[in-house]
């Protein structure tokens, strides 16, 4: 759970900073896109690093969401009676939310491969070819923003728990001290991750990003 | 004060169980919350129902006997014991409701007692050190860090009261299990069943039907005796390091 | 007792007056029986007395002891140890314990510490003198050969627990902490914060739950033992009721050891655990085993004071309090009522400096009790109006405060102020802590020869359910040595005798001593469903309490303690017709549980009362006010009272319900120790 989730937080790192190449403007953001399909050749063929990321992230969401139905197996069988009033003190909010959260963030997932990745589709019927105007096109309609920026706040609040959690289950949390710091790192990867994404159709939104 | 208690009241192991409500009256804030549920008892006794079965043994807060899910939090709303916890925490008109511990592995007995003996098989897996009696060095040979010494007294000073578990949203026992493998983690006498000790206690907590641990850390919230999550990250960390040692 | 200074006078019996040896208080109540004596410890230089036993006590083929089976009830420091020790060496080993797990007996709550001669200070400690610390502190009414024995192996429990991983307190250098404690002169206690007997226990339960796994010991929770099987003479077994079926189990073995804890519940209010109960001992008392000096009990004088009738227990604080507060109440009476804060200086009375101007505070535990009560009795105790008078005392930190700083008192007594205020609700920092004494340790117990075999062969004895160590008084972190002394280093090796002529005849369920024993305890049980009448089980024992407490507790005389065994004797009779009892004997009943544990502290009490009547001395925990000296203190009657009272069963049958119980005195004789008085003046 923890090192497939680590590599989810690389990833999305990566990503976020992919993303914000928009502010460069067209080109420059296309040329990112088009850059990462040739990354690592001639070494790897072409989309050949693309496809070791893909392949890398199944296995990773593939052993996260088993790991995932395991416990949620096991904490359902835990407790067969459930409490008639119970409060959470103690519990950060985020901890909470980890399995809506990630089945949540899982058909947002779906989704945003359907949108940009596989099935490529331009809710303003335009073209879908280009992806920096396939971008904008997404998030100069206002649900769409909506529901990507309700996807952001989600993963936010996944990493604001889940980054802490990894570091305490991989046993680097032995002191107060340190689990201090970790609860400081994981707030702030969450805001940083979840607030650099959400900058890009906000922009776009208010039409800081165009066409 | 005045007070109005919903208790789950169950007859035995197999019964369904259901919440009663009942009213107090006349109680004193300077009761503990035990001794309030006494006054119920007397009183039920009176009229001929039969008192409410509920653990409690020392009443000074060290034997880990009460427990008591109270308006949903392990021991109430101070950080103490059920038995610690006083009427003046409470306000006139109150409404209480109080449920046993809820866990698989600690199958309700009666009304508000359950049974916890699973602590004591995850003990007996591997939460000692072998040292049988006669066979101790001096004991001032080995001298142990003052900062050891104190990690390992603090964390040993749980009570096996089952809070917890009561409150962890997943029914794990890791804070438990966590606080007995950083006791005798931290002390020169227990390195030789170090690994050993991880890996089978850990079987034996996950094998008695306890959740897993996802690091919500209500447990930590929830324990009277204030036993720090950082017990958890040395159960991970030691369980790691016992894999690596081929256990 | 335990402050007890070094100025101890030898004493001179011509002193003692009146003579004791004028009166026999307790005519008519007793029978006298012929005297006892402890034929197991061997003679010769006390110092070799232990080794000399162990190499007689005949030794047990490895290989036989798996075919050797032992009960043993209550998972204390003693009974756990003992389970733990005897599992290791192989025999087969059956636990019993009434709470949900063996970690949660009552040794758990000891705070302060546990003795050891271990010298770590090179302050001039030693076995010798921790035994004659032992022997002093209990006033020179304690077996000198079982005591010099537990400070002979008071270091190994040391070791020991050190080797378990027990987490004692450090120096910086790694080695083992120790303070002084209790008032003695050398720094001695080993300690865990104010967790000591926590830790102590949790280290046994550890050991003993290894046991477990290993197939050695059986552990029975949720089991209360309700009688023992007397079989030829011979202790062979149990009944035991499972607590939560309900179930009445036949559990059979060669010996049975009971380490089933103190009484002190006799007096409802207590620091003992709500179910700390005396019901194992005095089933085996009505079969046979010597109830020795019941009436000796520790009254401490710093616990939290009773708020009201509610009240279901005490809360110990410890004693170190008293070396910075200084304890009053108001002079007149119509003051007792009013903000303490508001009572001028020349309106209080520093009762313990005014008496006591050389010892003042520091006066040892049974003084400063008898003082509070005094004070309360008069009228001006303080705190709310509990029955009928307040009781409590103030105990004030305003002029340490002045002197120390606030700062230096949190740090010293942090965590007992917290306790306080978390239990009370007042801020002791702003107004005085309230304390009153409260019943928290019992000397008393079946009588043991130094083989800790009750007069019931087979029947062995450990812990505080013994009388053996500490005379009429213990010492300060004492109990906690004497727990483990008996369980991980005595009685290990004293059964291996007894059991070498083992394993014996086995008797079937269906042996008389079986069936008898099992048809009295299922009567019982109906007993007490079917009197149905209209008085809870809690409502017998806070009265028994109540009656203990005023005639049996820190001052008795001749005439309280006769109209106590009258007022028992009524209770007893009003109990058995106008009980009740809900709910039935096939389910966990607590109330059930609760009557067969009351119904032995009636008769307890009344034994207690009777003892109590028959020492006209006062000596340790026992105040007669008819002998002390001119200036309120104890006096002893080495001449006539330099003896352990062992009683033996008299039988129910006698008119006024209870026969007599029988007398039967072991005279204490001192060979290596030097009995004095002691004197606070």
């Amino acid at each position: 759970m923890a090192l497939s989730g680590l590599a989810f937080v690389g990833f999305v790192l990566g990503h976020m900073y992919g993303n914000l190449k928009a502010f460069s403007g067209h080109d420059a953001f296309n040329e990112y896109a088009h850059h990462l399909r040739e990354l690592g050749e001639p070494m790897l063929p072409h989309m050949g690093f693309i496809w070791i990321m893909r392949g890398g992230l199944l296995l990773a969401l593939i052993i996260h969401v088993a790991c995932a139905i395991e416990l949620t197996r096991r904490a359902k069988k835990a407790r067969p009676v459930k409490y008639v009033v119970k409060k959470h003190t103690g519990a950060i909010p985020a901890s909470r939310l980890m399995r809506w959260g990630g089945l949540t963030l899982f058909l947002f997932i779906v989704w945003h491969l359907v949108n940009f990745t596989f099935g490529k589709v331009n809710v303003q019927g335009g073209s879908t070819d280009d992806p920096y105007n396939l971008l904008v096109d997404t998030f100069d309609v206002w649900w769409m923003t909506l529901i990507y920026l309700a996807a952001m706040a989600m993963l936010g609040a996944h990493l604001h728990h889940g980054v802490w959690s990894s570091m305490q289950t991989l046993g680097l949390t032995g002191t107060a001290e340190a689990r201090a710091r970790v609860k400081t790192i994981s707030f702030a990867i969450a805001i940083l991750i979840a607030g650099g994404f959400s900058l890009v159709p906000i922009a776009v939104l208010t039409g800081l990003i165009e066409r | 004060m005045n007070l109005t208690l919903k208790i789950w009241r169950q007859t035995d192991a197999v019964d369904k169980g259901k919440i009663h409500t009942y009213e107090v009256a006349g109680i004193s804030q300077d009761m503990s919350f035990l001794e309030m549920l006494d006054v119920l008892n007397e009183q039920l006794n009176e009229l001929g129902e039969e008192p409410i079965a509920f653990d409690s043994d020392c009443r000074e807060g060290i034997c880990g006997m009460c427990s008591l899910m109270i308006n949903g939090e392990p021991h109430g709303p101070e950080v103490t014991t059920t038995c610690q916890l006083h009427m003046r925490s409470f306000n006139d008109g109150d409404t209480i409701t109080i449920e046993p511990w809820r866990s698989g592995a600690f199958p309700v007995v009666k009304d508000l007692v359950v049974d916890r003996s699973a602590f004591d098989r995850i003990i007996q897996s591997g939460g000692y050190i072998s040292a049988n009696t006669g066979s101790a060095p001096e004991a001032n040979s080995v001298p142990v860090p003052r900062d050891n010494a104190v990690r390992a007294f603090n964390v040993a000073t749980c009570i096996g009261c089952g809070a917890c578990v009561a409150a962890c949203p997943n029914g794990s026992a890791s804070l438990f299990l966590g606080a007995k493998i950083t006791h005798l983690g931290e002390l020169p006498q227990g390195q030789p069943e170090r690994w050993s000790r991880v890996v089978d206690m850990t079987a034996q907590h996950d094998y008695e039907g306890f959740g897993g641990c996802t690091n919500i850390g209500e447990c930590a919230a929830a324990c009277p005796k204030e036993i720090p999550l950082d017990v958890i990250s040395q159960l991970n960390r030691d369980l790691r390091t016992a894999m690596k040692h081929g256990h | 007792m335990t402050d007890m200074p070094d100025t101890t006078l030898t004493s001179d019996h011509s002193h003692d007056e009146p003579s004791a040896g004028a009166y026999d208080d307790a005519s008519g109540y007793y029978t006298l029986g012929e005297p006892i004596a402890d034929t197991k410890a061997p003679a010769g230089d006390i110092a070799d007395r232990w080794q000399t036993r162990k190499f007689e006590a005949r030794l047990v083929n490895p290989a036989n002891r798996r075919k050797l089976s032992i009960i043993i009830v209550g998972t204390g420091l003693a009974g756990g140890a003992a389970a733990a020790t005897l599992g290791e060496a192989g025999y087969n080993v059956k636990s019993f314990c009434y709470q949900d797990s063996p970690r949660r007996a009552h040794s758990i709550a000891a705070q302060g510490g546990i003795n050891a001669a271990k010298n770590y200070k090179e302050d001039g400690d030693s076995t010798h003198r921790l035994f004659y610390d032992t022997v002093k502190g209990g006033d020179y009414r304690s077996r000198e050969s079982n005591v010099y024995r537990l400070a002979e192996v008071s270091t190994n429990i040391i070791d020991q627990c050190v080797a378990q991983g027990v987490p004692f307190a450090r120096e910086y250098g790694g080695l083992l902490d120790n303070r002084s404690f209790g008032g003695v002169q050398v720094s001695r206690t080993f300690y865990a914060r104010g967790q000591t007997g926590q830790q102590l226990l949790i280290g046994a339960y550890q050991a003993m739950e290894r046991q477990v796994k290993l197939g050695t010991v059986t552990e029975y929770t949720r089991h209360e033992m309700l009688e023992v099987i007397v079989a030829d003479g011979q202790a062979r077994g149990i009944i035991a009721r499972d607590m939560v079926t309900g179930a009445i189990e036949t559990h059979l073995a060669d010996v049975v050891v009971l380490a089933s804890g103190g009484y002190g519940n006799v007096f409802y209010l207590s620091t003992n655990a709500m179910g700390s109960n005396v019901t194992a001992a005095w089933r085996a008392h009505r079969k046979g085993a010597y109830m020795a000096n019941p009436c000796y009990t520790q009254i401490h004088p710093t616990c939290i004071p009773v708020s009201g009738d509610h009240q279901s227990k005490l809360t110990l604080m410890s004693e170190s309090l008293r070396n910075d507060g200084r304890i009053w109440v108001p002079k007149k009476a119509e003051d007792c009522a009013k903000d303490p804060r508001d009572i001028p200086e020349e309106d209080r009375d520093y009762y313990l400096e005014r008496i006591y101007p050389s010892f003042g505070n520091l006066v040892p535990r049974d003084i400063a009790s008898r003082q509070a009560k005094n004070m309360c009795d008069e009228g001006r105790g303080v705190g709310p109006m509990v029955g009928d008078f307040r009781r409590g005392v103030y105990l004030d930190f305003k002029d340490a405060i002045a002197r120390l700083g606030k700062d230096a008192i949190e740090e010293k007594y942090d965590n007992l102020l917290d306790m306080y205020e978390r239990i009370t609700g007042e801020n002791p920092y702003e107004v005085p802590m309230r304390i009153y004494p409260a019943v928290h340790y019992v000397m008393g117990g079946l009588w043991v020869d130094y083989d800790l075999q009750s007069s019931i062969k087979g029947l062995f004895v450990t812990g505080e359910a013994n009388f053996s160590d500490h005379g009429a008084n213990r010492l300060g972190a004492s109990a906690l040595m004497q727990g483990l002394a008996d369980g991980y280093f005595v009685l290990p090796h004293t059964i291996r005798d007894y059991l070498s002529d083992g394993p014996f005849e086995e008797i079937g369920e269906d042996h008389p001593a079986v069936t008898e024993a099992r048809a009295d305890v299922e009567a019982r049980i109906e007993k007490f469903l079917s009197i149905n009448g209209s008085r809870s089980v809690d409502s017998f024992h806070r009265e028994l309490g109540h009656i203990m407490w005023e005639y049996c507790g820190m001052e008795r005389t001749a005439e309280g303690l006769r109209k106590a065994i009258d007022m028992i004797r009524e209770l007893k009779r009003e109990f058995w017709s106008d009980l009740k009892v809900l709910g039935t004997a096939d389910s966990l009943n607590q109330s059930l549980e609760k009557a067969g544990r009351v119904a032995d502290f009636i008769e307890l009490g009344e034994l207690m009362c009777i003892d109590a009547l028959n020492r006209r001395e006062s000596c340790g925990g026992h105040f007669r006010g008819e002998s002390q000296t001119e200036d309120g203190e104890a006096l002893r009657h080495d001449d006539e009272f330099a003896y352990v009272a062992a009683w033996e069963w008299g039988g129910d049958a006698a008119s006024n319900d209870m026969g007599t119980p029988i007398l039967h005195k072991e005279d204490l004789v001192y060979t290596a120790i030097e009995m004095k008085q002691r004197s606070y003046k």
